[in-house]
C-alpha cells in the first residue's frame, strides 16, 4: 500500500510496473532484443515429454522424491534467418520449478490473467484414482497439465516475449539465478499482502466489479460441476462392475443347462466385456475434467487482475485525497484560519502563535509536498490509465479464448458420451443374440 | 399308522377327485398341446395379450387377468381383495365371462387344494406371504403392486397348464361368487406336518433304488436354486447400483443449467448439455423400471420354483420309500390273511408310484421348456431395453452435436435473424 510518495529519482514511468528497479529496465531491454533475435520463439514446438522419480536432499536437507518433467523445445519450421539453426533444447524441470516460473509471471504482469498450473494435489477425485502425487495416473495428467501451462504461455502475446520464459525453457542451471535475480520475489510477498488486504474503493470500476463477480460465479458453478460429476462417475463405475458379475453367475448356470448353456455362456462374456469398457469411459472423462478445472484455476488468475485494479485505485484514492488534505493545509496556513484539526496547529494555539519564520518554512515544506503529490498523482493516473487499458485487452481475448476451449469442451464431452452409448448398444445387442440361442 | 393308511385310502376312493385323475391318467406323457377345446373363439383373439403372455403366441382358451387392488376393512382386519376377470371358451366353463374378487388367503387354498389333487406336478409357486425386507407398513403400493402381478403371473401358469387348468377347484376358484362358503377346506395343516415329518425322515433314512433320472432331478434342482439366486441376487444389486446413480444424475444436469446463467455466449450449449443430461437420466429411469418390471420378477418366480421342485422330488421319494417298507413288510409276514392284504396295498403303491415317476417326468420336461421360455425371453428383453435406451440417448447426444458443429457465420446470420 502506498499511501507516501515516491522516491524522486524514480521518474521513469514504466507499462505495467509499479516500481521498477534498474535491474527490470535492463531486463525490458534484454527482453526487445530477444524478441527481435528469436521472432522464432513463437513457431516453437514445445513438449512436456516424461516424468522421471528423483530423489535429493530438499532444502533442510532431509531425502525426499519428487518427480521431474521432460520439457522440449523445438523449433516447428526452420527459420533461415536465424543461423545456426537452433538445437532443440531439452532439460528437466519439476513441478516447484514451474510453480516459481508463474510466480514471477504473477509479479511481473499483474494485468495479464496469467494461465494456471495443474493442481498440486488431486482434487474432485472418484474412488479409483489416488490422490499420491506419485501415482503414474496422476503424474500423466499432471504432465499434460504443464504441456498446457506452457503452450498457453508461449502462444500469449506478451508473455512469449519475457525473458525468463525463455530462459526456463532453454537453461536448466542458469534459470534460478536468473529468476531470483530479477527480485520479484520481494514483490511476490507485498502482492501477496494485497491480495488479501481490505480496503474499500471509493468509486470502483462498474467493468471490473462485473468481471470479478463473474470470475466468483464461474469458479462456483465448476467446482459443483466438478464435484457432482465425481460422484456420478463413481456411481456409474459401480453400476458397469456389478454386470461382471453376470458373467461369472452365468457361466456358472450354463455348465448345469443342456440347450441354454452356450447362449448363457457367451451372454455371460459379453457381460464382462461391459463391465470392463467403464474404466476407458472415465479415464477419457477426467480429460473432460481437466479441461474444466483448467477454468476452474483461471478464475483465480482473473480475480487477482482485478484485485490488482482495485489496489491501484485505491492508491489512486488515497494519493487524490492526501493531495487535497495537503491543499487544504495550505490553505489555512496561509489565511490563518483553521478548517482541518492539526496538532500543530492547536499546540500553537494552546502556546502560543509561532513566528513569522515558523510559519513560512512550513510553509515552504507543504508546498515541496504537494508538489510531489501532484506529480505522484499524476503518476498514479497514467498508471491506473495504463493498467485499465492493458488489462481490458488481455480479458477481451480471454474471453474469446474462454468461450472457445470451453465450448470445444462440451463438444468432445457429447463426443465421449456417444462412444459409450454406442458400445453400450454393441455390447446389449451382441448379448441378445446370445440369449436368442438359449 | 393308521392315519396313514386313512390318507392312502382317501386318495384311492376319493370320488371327487376321480375327474382330475381320469382327466390326469389319459395324458401320462405331457406335450405342450391343449388336450381340452382346441377351439379357440374369435372373440378371445380380439383381446389383448399383456406382456408376459404375448410369447406364448397361439390363441388361448382360457385367459385369465388378476387386477384392481382393493382394501378391504371388518372389524377384525383390514385385507386387499384382487380383481379375477376370467374369459374363456372352454365347454366346463357355464359362462365365457367372469369376474369375482379374492384375497391372497385364498389364492394359498388353491395352490394347496392342487398340490393334494397333483401331488406329482410342479404347481407354480406363489408370492411369499410376508414382505423380505421388514418394511413397517405391509401394503405399501409397491408391495401390493408387485403382488398382483405375481398372483397374475401364477393363475396364468395353471391356465396354461394341461392338467391343472381342468382342476375344479380351479374352476370354483374363477367363478364362485359364494367362494368363501363353497371353498372345502384341505386335508388341514397337520397332515400336511406329517408329509413334511415323513419327507424328513426319508431324506434321514434314503431310499434304496431311485431311478437315475430322479436323482439327477433332484441335483438339478439344488444347484439350479443357487445359480438362480444368484442371478437374481445380482439383478437387485444392480437395481440399487443404478438407483444411486440416478440419484447423483438428477442433481448433475441442473448444474450445467446454473453455469449457463452466468454466460453468455455459452449460455446455449450449456442449456443444451443440462437438456441432455437430463434425458439420459430419463432413459435410465426406464431401464430401471424394467428391471424391477420384467427381470426380477421372472427371476424371483424360478427362485420359488426351485423349492417347488425340491419339495415334488421328494414327494415322488416318500411314495417310493412307502413302497419299499411296505415290501419289506409283506417280506416278514405269513399269514395268508395278511399278506393278501399288504399285497393289495403294495399293488396299489406300485401303481400309484409309477402314476407318480411318470407325471413327474412329463411335467419336468414341461417345466424346463416353460423356463426356458420365461427366463430367455425376460433377458432378451432386458437386452432390447437397454439397446432402446442407449439409442435414444445416443440420438440426444447426437443432434447436440449437430448444432454446435453448426459453421459459426451460418450460426451467427441465425442469430441475427
Amino acid at each position: 500500500m502506498m499511501a507516501d510518495s515516491g522516491s524522486p529519482e524514480e521518474q521513469v514511468a514504466v507499462i505495467g510496473n509499479t516500481d521498477i528497479t534498474p535491474t527490470e529496465s535492463e531486463n525490458n531491454i534484454i527482453n526487445t532484443m530477444v524478441e527481435k533475435g528469436t521472432s522464432v520463439l513463437k513457431k516453437l514446438e514445445i513438449n512436456v515429454a516424461e516424468a522421471e522419480k528423483r530423489t535429493g536432499k530438499n532444502t533442510v536437507n532431509m531425502q525426499e522424491t519428487y518427480t521431474v518433467y521432460l520439457v522440449e523445445t523445438r523449433p516447428s519450421e526452420t527459420v533461415p534467418s536465424v543461423s545456426p539453426p537452433p538445437t532443440p533444447d531439452t532439460l528437466w524441470r519439476r513441478y516447484s520449478e514451474f510453480e516459481l516460473l508463474r510466480t514471477y509471471l504473477l509479479v511481473t504482469y499483474p494485468y495479464i490473467i496469467i494461465p494456471p498450473l495443474p493442481e498440486k494435489r488431486a482434487e474432485f477425485v472418484w474412488h479409483k484414482l489416488s490422490a499420491d502425487n506419485l501415482d503414474p495416473d496422476f503424474v500423466e495428467r499432471r504432465r499434460v497439465g504443464l504441456e498446457n501451462f506452457l503452450l498457453r504461455v508461449m502462444s500469449h502475446p506478451v508473455l512469449c516475449k519475457d525473458k525468463i520464459v525463455f530462459l526456463f525453457l532453454t537453461e536448466e542451471k542458469r534459470w534460478r539465478d536468473a529468476v531470483l535475480e530479477t527480485g520479484f520475489q520481494d514483490k511476490a510477498d507485498s502482492r501477496l499482502k494485497s491480495l488479501s488486504a481490505m480496503f474499500r474503493v471509493k468509486s470502483p470500476d462498474k467493468r471490473f466489479t462485473a468481471l470479478k463477480q463473474y470470475s466468483d460465479e464461474l469458479n462456483t458453478a465448476i467446482s459443483q460441476l466438478l464435484r457432482v460429476r465425481a460422484r456420478v462417475a463413481d456411481r456409474l463405475y459401480g453400476v458397469y462392475k456389478v454386470h461382471g458379475n453376470y458373467g461369472r453367475v452365468f457361466s456358472e448356470w450354463s455348465a448345469i443347462e443342456k440347450e441354454m448353456g452356450d447362449g448363457l455362456q457367451s451372454a455371460g462374456h459379453h457381460m464382462d466385456t461391459y463391465a470392463a469398457s467403464i474404466d476407458d469411459i472415465l479415464e477419457e472423462e477426467e480429460h473432460y475434467a481437466d479441461q474444466l478445472k483448467e477454468y476452474l484455476f483461471y478464475t483465480e488468475a482473473v480475480r487477482s487482475v482485478c484485485r490488482k485494479h482495485e489496489l491501484i485505485q485505491y492508491e489512486l484514492e488515497v494519493a487524490a485525497q492526501d493531495l487535497a488534505s495537503k491543499k487544504q493545509q495550505r490553505e489555512e496556513l496561509a489565511t490563518g484560519m483553521v478548517r482541518v484539526f492539526s496538532l500543530k496547529g492547536m499546540t500553537s494555539k494552546l502556546f502560543g502563535q509561532e513566528s513569522q519564520e515558523q510559519r513560512e518554512s512550513r510553509l515552504a515544506a507543504l508546498e515541496q509536498s504537494i508538489q510531489e503529490g501532484e506529480q505522484a498523482l499524476k503518476e498514479k493516473n497514467a498508471e491506473c490509465q495504463e493498467f485499465v487499458q492493458t488489462a481490458w485487452e488481455d480479458i477481451e481475448r480471454f474471453k474469446e479464448q474462454k468461450d472457445r476451449d470451453l465450448r470445444e469442451a462440451l463438444i468432445s464431452y457429447a463426443i465421449m458420451q456417444i462412444s459409450m452409448c454406442k458400445k453400450g448398444i454393441q455390447v446389449w445387442s451382441n448379448a441378445k443374440e446370445c440369449f436368442n440361442k438359449m | 399308522m393308521n392315519c396313514r393308511a386313512d390318507m392312502l385310502a382317501k386318495d384311492m376312493l376319493d370320488l371327487e377327485e376321480d375327474e382330475d385323475l381320469e382327466v390326469f391318467s389319459k395324458k401320462l406323457l405331457l406335450t405342450d398341446e391343449d388336450p381340452v377345446a382346441n377351439s379357440p373363439s374369435s372373440m378371445l383373439n380380439q383381446y389383448q395379450l399383456d406382456e408376459d403372455e404375448q410369447q406364448t403366441g397361439g390363441a388361448k382358451d382360457l385367459l385369465v387377468t388378476v387386477d384392481s387392488p382393493e382394501s378391504r376393512v371388518t372389524a377384525i382386519e383390514t385385507f386387499i381383495v384382487y380383481r379375477v376377470v376370467t374369459k374363456t371358451a372352454r365347454s366346463e366353463f357355464d359362462s365365457c365371462e367372469y369376474e369375482v374378487l379374492r384375497r391372497y388367503q385364498d389364492f394359498l387354498w388353491l395352490r394347496s387344494r392342487l398340490e393334494e389333487s397333483h401331488p406329482s406336478l410342479i404347481v407354480p409357486p406363489l408370492p411369499e406371504k410376508f414382505v423380505m425386507k421388514g418394511m413397517v407398513e405391509r401394503f405399501t403400493d409397491d408391495f401390493i403392486d408387485t403382488r398382483k402381478k405375481a398372483l397374475h403371473r401364477f393363475l396364468n401358469k395353471i391356465a396354461e397348464h394341461p392338467t391343472l387348468s381342468s382342476s375344479r377347484h380351479f374352476r370354483l376358484f374363477l367363478t364362485a361368487q359364494d367362494f368363501s362358503s363353497r371353498k372345502t377346506p384341505g386335508p388341514g395343516f397337520l397332515s400336511r406336518m406329517g408329509e413334511t415329518v415323513r419327507a424328513a425322515a426319508i431324506s434321514v433314512r434314503g431310499i434304496k433304488s431311485r431311478p437315475e433320472e430322479f436323482t439327477l432331478m433332484q441335483e438339478y434342482a439344488e444347484r439350479f436354486g443357487c445359480k438362480i439366486s444368484s442371478v437374481d441376487k445380482v439383478s437387485r444389486r444392480i437395481i440399487k447400483e443404478q438407483r444411486e446413480y440416478l440419484d447423483e444424475l438428477k442433481q448433475y444436469g441442473p448444474l450445467y443449467g446454473q453455469w449457463a446463467e452466468v454466460e453468455e455466449e455459452l449460455r446455449e450449449p450449456l442449456n443444451l448439455v443440462a437438456r441432455c443430461v437430463d434425458r439420459c437420466g430419463k432413459e435410465a429411469e426406464e431401464r430401471l423400471r424394467h428391471l424391477s418390471a420384467v427381470l426380477v420378477p421372472a427371476l424371483h418366480d424360478y427362485v420359488l420354483c426351485a423349492e417347488v421342485l425340491k419339495t415334488v422330488t421328494k414327494r415322488r421319494d416318500a411314495i417310493q420309500a412307502d413302497l419299499e417298507t411296505k415290501n419289506e413288510a409283506l417280506a416278514s409276514k405269513k399269514a395268508d390273511r395278511e399278506v393278501a392284504e399288504l399285497e393289495k396295498e403294495v399293488d396299489a403303491l406300485a401303481d400309484r408310484l409309477e402314476t407318480a415317476n411318470s407325471a413327474l417326468k412329463g411335467d419336468w420336461v414341461r417345466w424346463q421348456n416353460d423356463m426356458r421360455d420365461d427366463l430367455k425371453s425376460a433377458f432378451i428383453s432386458t437386452a432390447e431395453k437397454n439397446v432402446e435406451c442407449y439409442e435414444k440417448c445416443l440420438a440426444v447426444w447426437e443432434s447436440f452435436l449437430l448444432s454446435q458443429r453448426r459453421d459459426p457465420v451460418e450460426r451467427q446470420d441465425e442469430d441475427a435473424g
